[in-house]
């Protein structure tokens, strides 16, 4: 049954996806920057999703820490592993736009910046995970820090765009203003592209979810192989 | 209230004492700080003007780098002889215990830098004599940014594989604020400007990122110490 959901979400997530694509494909090209500029379509969804999920990774830490349920921990490695992809997702496209745009691979900007120290926190969360044996230490460790890594995200926002605006770098979006209404649904309309990562996003996680639930079934049976 | 301090203290002196009759962090941490110092040299050529003006920022890559040496210690002196257990088990908060130890890696890390700027201002032909009181308001707020993240991941890095790797990991990204704003502060320091206009907002992050820390450590430290 679940796994026929599955199945269902990501036929409608490809589905979406092609219509989306298909759809911003025929939109005229922007003035000054090309085609290129049609990145954003996929640029500005991935970077919503990834902060979704580390909210949801937020609460789900929290929920652990105070029911110790581990399928809240198995929540939130899932949707940070997912989160994670997204934002890497997110730094590529942006990096590929400020190749064509700029003609650099990478510039130290506000988004970029931050977005990369969050790729990086969250990456330690992961080598943390992986660090530590015992499964019940590793849960906990984990969730603490993932709930230090999402206080101190807004401040890293914060601080670099302090930088960034002090010291003044390429102005890009310029047009940001004068996005066109159907544009505009085509990322955030009911069949746009970030409903599409949304989904996409559960449908992996979900994924990730099962591989949890088989993991702690080994690990018990082994311990009990053990035992005997 | 009094109480939580009480023990906190105790716990600083224990750390203060035991450091300060073997010697053995601060020395590795300043001889480190030192070899940074030198290497940087080679990086970028001390003579330029350039270079001078953001030697404040290099000061504190020297800062974070010596004070991980130091911080790493901080648990990881409580594995042989089960001494790590013994303090969980006292009759103290986690958060006491967390805290008694911040302070005393504050102090010494603290005494590292103290001794050390004038070594860097030696070495970089800097006069960061200028805006002393200043310099040492950033310096006092940044080293506790420092330490407190250095200490609770110090706590949840001390019993895990590969914990000198996983300390340097999990600290620097969460401290890019902290470095940040302290970098900015010092160049500016430095360089004979008074904190102004420019340099207010950086000293306001510096306040709040140590005071929301402080409490986040304190509430999470607890869960990580005792599980």
């Amino acid at each position: 049954m679940r796994n026929t959901i599955l199945y269902c979400l990501g036929a409608a997530v490809i589905l979406l996806l092609v219509r989306d694509i298909n759809l911003i494909a025929g939109f005229p090209e922007e003035k000054s920057q090309g085609a290129i500029f049609k990145i954003i379509f996929f640029h500005v969804p991935l970077a919503i999703t990834a902060m979704l999920c580390s909210m949801v990774s937020l609460v789900a830490s929290v929920m652990f820490l105070k029911t110790k349920n581990f399928r809240y921990d198995a929540l939130a490695v899932a949707i940070t592993e997912v989160g994670l992809a997204f934002l890497l997702g997110n730094l590529v496209t942006g990096s590929i736009w400020a190749r064509v745009i700029w003609g650099v691979w990478w510039v130290w900007d506000v988004r970029l910046t931050s977005a990369l120290v969050c790729w990086l926190l969250y990456a330690g969360y992961l080598m943390l995970r992986r660090a530590i044996e015992e499964p019940t230490q590793r849960a906990t460790f984990a969730a603490a820090f993932s709930i230090f890594a999402f206080i101190d995200w807004p401040i890293v926002y914060l601080s670099i765009r302090l930088f960034r605006t002090q010291h003044p770098g390429p102005v890009f979006l310029s047009s940001q203003g004068s996005f066109p209404h159907d544009w505009t649904m085509a990322i955030f309309g009911p069949f746009g592209v970030l409903m599409a990562m949304m989904m996409l996003a559960t449908v992996m996680t979900f994924v990730r979810l099962g591989q949890e639930d088989s993991k702690r079934e080994l690990d018990s049976l082994r311990r009990m192989a053990h035992a005997m | 209230m009094t109480a939580f301090f009480r023990q906190a203290l105790v716990i600083t002196f224990k750390d203060l004492r035991a450091e300060i009759r073997t010697k053995e962090a601060v020395n590795a941490s300043f001889a480190f700080a030192l070899v940074i110092l030198v290497i940087f040299s080679f990086a970028f050529d001390p003579s330029e003007d350039t270079t001078r003006d953001m030697s404040g920022g290099l000061l504190w890559i020297v800062f974070a780098f010596a004070g991980t040496l130091l911080l790493n210690r901080s648990f990881a002196r409580e594995l042989p002889n089960d001494t790590l257990d013994a303090l969980i088990a006292a009759p103290i908060s986690g958060a006491a215990l967390f805290f008694g130890k911040a302070v005393a890696n504050y102090f010494l890390l603290l005494a590292v830098e103290l001794v050390s700027l004038p070594v860097f201002g030696i070495f970089y032909n800097v006069h960061w004599t200028s805006q002393f009181w200043e310099l040492m308001l950033v310096l006092a707020l940044g080293t506790w940014g420092l330490t407190l993240i250095g200490t609770f991941c110090s706590a949840l890095t001390v019993n895990i594989r590969l914990r000198e790797v996983m300390l340097p990991m999990l600290t620097y990204p969460a401290l890019v604020p902290v470095l940040m704003a302290s970098m900015v502060l010092t160049m500016s320091l430095v360089a004979g400007k008074p904190i102004g206009e420019e340099t207010i907002p950086w000293l306001k992050i510096l306040v709040g990122f140590d005071i929301v820390f402080t409490a986040a450590s304190l509430t999470l430290v607890e869960i990580v110490l005792v599980g």
